[in-house]
């Protein structure tokens, strides 16, 4: 291991640690997501697993440590970070999708104010991303008119209309009925794909066992276990992975 | 006895006090002297001009005093749910104060006091003093609502505003306040009827003869002229007030109950 640092990392998060008031959350993590690689998180609700992404895009404010985006560190209290969310799309277990505005007007909003693009470009590219997620003939309705797998969708519209390098889901098919997961799933395989580089915090190991490059298993705010997805669901090495898969397979 | 008869029996019973007492009303008051105290003949050819003016200054006053005391109080709101500590107490502090006085305190002191012992020009002179009075009450008011409304939308809207790279003040104009607003509608309506009435304060404030609202006018006529000494003026005053306040509340019961059903 010479190169822990390599410069195509798109999130290289060290000794990071998180308190809420007194409970110490995450615990000092070592994480490292490459260019192009899609790297999903597992483990026990408390685990720290969401706290940990939206760390990524300063959500949350990490109390000690470094968070490097693209070399970029987020830490540092000069780094303008509304340049650097810009390149990161996120997508919420609640959608979040703005109800006073039209699909429509949800893909174009960042894009008109942040990234001062005209109008006319805006929508141009909200209509070719909301094609790409299959909802085109959607952008005149407003979210309370969708389905939750509809919103979510649209959501994830939203923030690959930013041209973002890359996406961080939290628990994205969590909120979702049964049936409707897989469209969104169907959405984010597609992503991987075309080498979006993804960070995705999620219970669907089907997902995570298909599509991810790398696996990493959280319990108690550390990383107890990461590695191949395959290698890591059939063969866990740790007897607190073992005892969640068993649990959750 | 069923229980049914007997029930129907104690309501009967409950009608025949209610006629009792409205009989004996009728035939026991003044019905001339009351006549005479409310609806006294000769108010006078000017009355109408009068009160025109006067309505047509009730309605500016609480136009200005709502919109000034809603600029007000969006500032004391986003103070109230500052990062920064001491804003925090100013508004507090504030709130507290203004909403602890009464709102004629207000107005007399800044009607009376306020401008010569800080040697301040206030437009309108008495009467525009002691709206900026009214201002000050109202602000401190809808600041309450204003922040229950912002803090009302939910956390994970801002979150996803900032997410898309939004700074702060972004995100409060384009998706938090259009949210709050809202949700604030029917509340705020409903201090825009308070503030109606509050107009009548000002009536204590000193105003020149066309700055009169509708309370001052009636008290001219309470008086002066034909019907000095009775409450003439003041009963058709008042209901002109229910003619204002009125479809306003009911406005709000409906923008409520819509509001509710859209949960």
């Amino acid at each position: 291991m010479t190169d822990v640092n390599p410069p195509t990392a798109a999130i290289h998060v060290s000794k990071l640690h998180k308190y809420f008031d007194k409970l110490e959350v995450l615990k000092g993590i070592d994480f490292q997501v490459d260019a192009g690689q899609v790297v999903c998180v597992i483990g026990p609700s408390g685990s720290g697993k969401s706290t940990l992404l939206r760390c990524v895009n300063r959500l949350e404010e990490p109390t000690s440590g470094q968070i490097l985006v693209e070399g970029i560190d987020i830490t540092d209290p000069e780094t303008d970070l509304e340049q650097v969310r810009t390149r990161i799309g996120m997508v919420f277990q609640q959608f979040n999708l703005f109800p006073h505005m039209t699909v429509l007007q949800n893909l174009c909003i960042a894009q008109r104010t942040v990234k001062r693009r005209s109008k006319a470009e805006a929508i141009e590219i909200a209509r070719a991303t909301l094609a790409k997620v299959g909802l085109a003939e959607k952008e005149a309705a407003y979210p309370a008119h969708l389905s939750g797998g509809q919103q979510q969708r649209v959501a994830i519209a939203r923030a690959l209309s930013m041209d973002p390098d890359m996406m961080l889901f939290d628990e994205p098919t969590s909120a979702l009925d049964p049936e409707l997961v897989g469209d969104v799933l169907e959405i984010m395989k597609q992503l991987a794909a075309e080498g979006m580089t993804m960070m995705v915090v999620t219970h669907e190991m089907g997902f995570a066992r298909e599509v991810g490059d790398k696996l990493v298993f959280m319990d108690g705010g550390v990383i107890v276990e990461e590695g191949d997805p395959r290698e890591v669901l059939a063969n866990p090495r740790h007897e607190r992975t073992r005892a969640f898969l068993s649990k959750v397979l | 006895m069923k229980r049914s008869t007997k029930r129907r029996a104690r309501q009967g019973g409950l009608y025949v006090v209610l006629a009792a007492v409205v009989v004996f009303l009728a035939l026991s008051l003044d019905w001339t002297k009351i006549h005479d105290n409310f609806w006294a003949p000769g108010l006078g050819g000017n009355w109408h001009d009068f009160i025109f003016t006067g309505l047509k200054n009730t309605v500016v006053f609480t136009a200005i005093a709502f919109a000034g005391g809603l600029v007000l109080a969006l500032v004391l709101a986003l103070m109230k749910l500052s990062p920064v500590a001491p804003y925090r107490w100013i508004a507090t502090i504030y709130i507290e104060i203004f909403r602890g006085l009464p709102a004629l305190v207000t107005i007399l002191l800044m009607a009376f006091a306020v401008p010569i012992a800080f040697g301040w020009h206030v437009p309108g002179g008495a009467i525009g003093a002691g709206l900026v009075g009214l201002i000050l009450v109202a602000g401190a008011y809808m600041a309450e609502t204003l922040r229950a409304g912002l803090q009302a939308v939910p956390k994970g809207q801002a979150e996803a505003a900032r997410s898309l790279g939004m700074g702060p003040a972004r995100t409060l104009i384009h998706i938090v306040i259009p949210q709050a607003i809202r949700i604030v509608i029917p509340p705020l309506t409903n201090e825009f009827v308070l503030l109606v009435k509050d107009t009548s304060l000002l009536s204590f404030a000193g105003a020149a003869i066309g700055q009169r609202e509708l309370t001052n006018v009636a008290r001219d006529f309470m008086t002066s002229g034909d019907t000095a000494g009775t409450g003439t003026s003041l009963t058709q005053v008042a209901i002109l007030y229910l003619i204002i306040s009125l479809p306003l509340t009911r406005l709000v019961a409906w923008l409520e109950k819509r509001q509710q059903r859209a949960r």
